[in-house]
């Protein structure tokens, strides 16, 4: 049963993949690539339970931290072309 | 002061607890690592001036504990309709932009709003200001859903007396 | 006892899957990123929801059913901030919303 979750994990990976590839925004780029990141968590934790070894889950909320912070400083970076300054760039 | 003192308390507490439950391993070599981690992230936190009264609101816990069962039951009507929209063939999406009431009254409450609105799928919150949130809605019934104010008033008891 | 939580396991198991698969299609179908992030909202939600639910009944001893409950809540805290950030920037940048705006302030 672990495996039909993990399968049907990375069909929507695959789904999101092609999103990201289509674009054709920046944004609809990043929101998939974020809807990739959650499935990546949850995919790293079903994962854990298939092999018998859930100690895969200190990796799970890893990723889960990093595709959060990373989504953010892709947006900031999008909008004011730099991570560092808070004021808009004219 | 003396409220400094208890958030900074509190912040180390908390912190060492998540690292002691992650850890696993209870050896004086990784504990020490867990302390120095600790000091090192709460020294950021002040930096931050994150290490507050807003920043760790221990007076909800009570009322959140009744709030998180509510939200979870609308989250889970909100996906029901959500997908039926995306898996039923005619697509029937009715977008609208609304501004609604937020009638919490600190930034806390309304932040909880906001959210509340996004996590529920098939609203999305765009923009808050002047006590009000600017959100997106997919479907009719998202629509007709957000219009009653619910929501609004279960974060407003949420928050209390602010 | 144990086969009826594991049947309860396999439901919530393939219900997240189902749902996870149905935001996939929907991120793919939508017509634009506004659309499309309630789709993305649909996965981070439900479909995490039930997977570690489903997962939580089969978890061996208390630690992993902690750490299970903490990426959940971790997933549900951070999903609505990115989902925000996400569409506030598209619409700061003038990505056009299909419908006419609303000013009216409503209860």
């Amino acid at each position: 049963m672990f495996l039909v979750a993990t399968i049907a994990v990375l069909i929507t990976m695959a789904l999101a993949f092609v999103r990201a590839a289509l674009g054709p925004t920046v944004f609809d780029r990043v929101l998939a690539v974020n809807v990739f990141g959650t499935q990546t968590v949850l995919l790293i934790a079903v994962a854990g339970f298939l092999m018998g070894r859930p100690q895969f889950l200190d990796m799970a909320l890893t990723y889960a931290l990093m595709n959060f912070i990373g989504t953010l400083a892709v947006l900031k970076f999008a909008r004011y072309g730099s991570l560092a300054d808070d004021e808009k760039r004219a | 002061m003396p409220h400094r003192v208890l958030h900074f308390t509190a912040t180390a507490l908390l912190l060492m607890a998540t690292w002691l439950i992650w850890s696993g391993h209870y050896v004086f070599l990784i504990n020490t690592y867990g302390v120095l981690s600790v000091i090192a992230v709460v020294a950021l936190g002040v930096r931050l001036g994150v290490v507050d009264e807003e920043g760790q609101p221990f007076r909800l816990l009570p009322r959140m504990l009744l709030y998180l069962p509510w939200i979870t039951w609308e989250i889970v009507k909100a996906n029901w309709d959500v997908a039926k929209a995306i898996v039923s063939p005619g697509m029937p999406i009715h977008q609208r932009l609304v501004r609604v009431k937020a009638s919490q009254k600190t930034d806390l409450g309304q932040v909880l709003y906001a959210n509340s609105i996004t996590i529920t799928p098939g609203t999305v919150s765009l923009d808050v200001r002047d006590n009000t949130i600017l959100v997106h809605a997919l479907t009719q019934g998202s629509y007709e859903g957000l219009l009653t104010g619910e929501m609004d008033k279960k974060v407003a008891w949420l928050e209390g007396e602010g | 006892m144990a086969l009826a939580l594991d049947i309860l396991s396999w439901i919530f198991l393939l219900s997240g899957a189902t749902f996870a698969i149905i935001a996939g299609i929907g991120v793919l179908r939508f017509p634009d990123v506004y659309t499309r992030s309630h789709a993305a909202g649909l996965g981070d939600t439900l479909a995490t929801l039930l997977v570690i639910l489903g997962l939580l009944l089969q978890s061996p001893d208390w630690m992993v059913a902690v750490k299970l409950i903490m990426v959940l809540a971790f997933v549900w805290f951070t999903s609505p901030i990115s989902g925000h950030a996400l569409v506030k920037a598209a619409y700061a940048h003038g990505v056009k919303i299909d419908c006419e705006e609303e000013d009216a302030v409503s209860h």
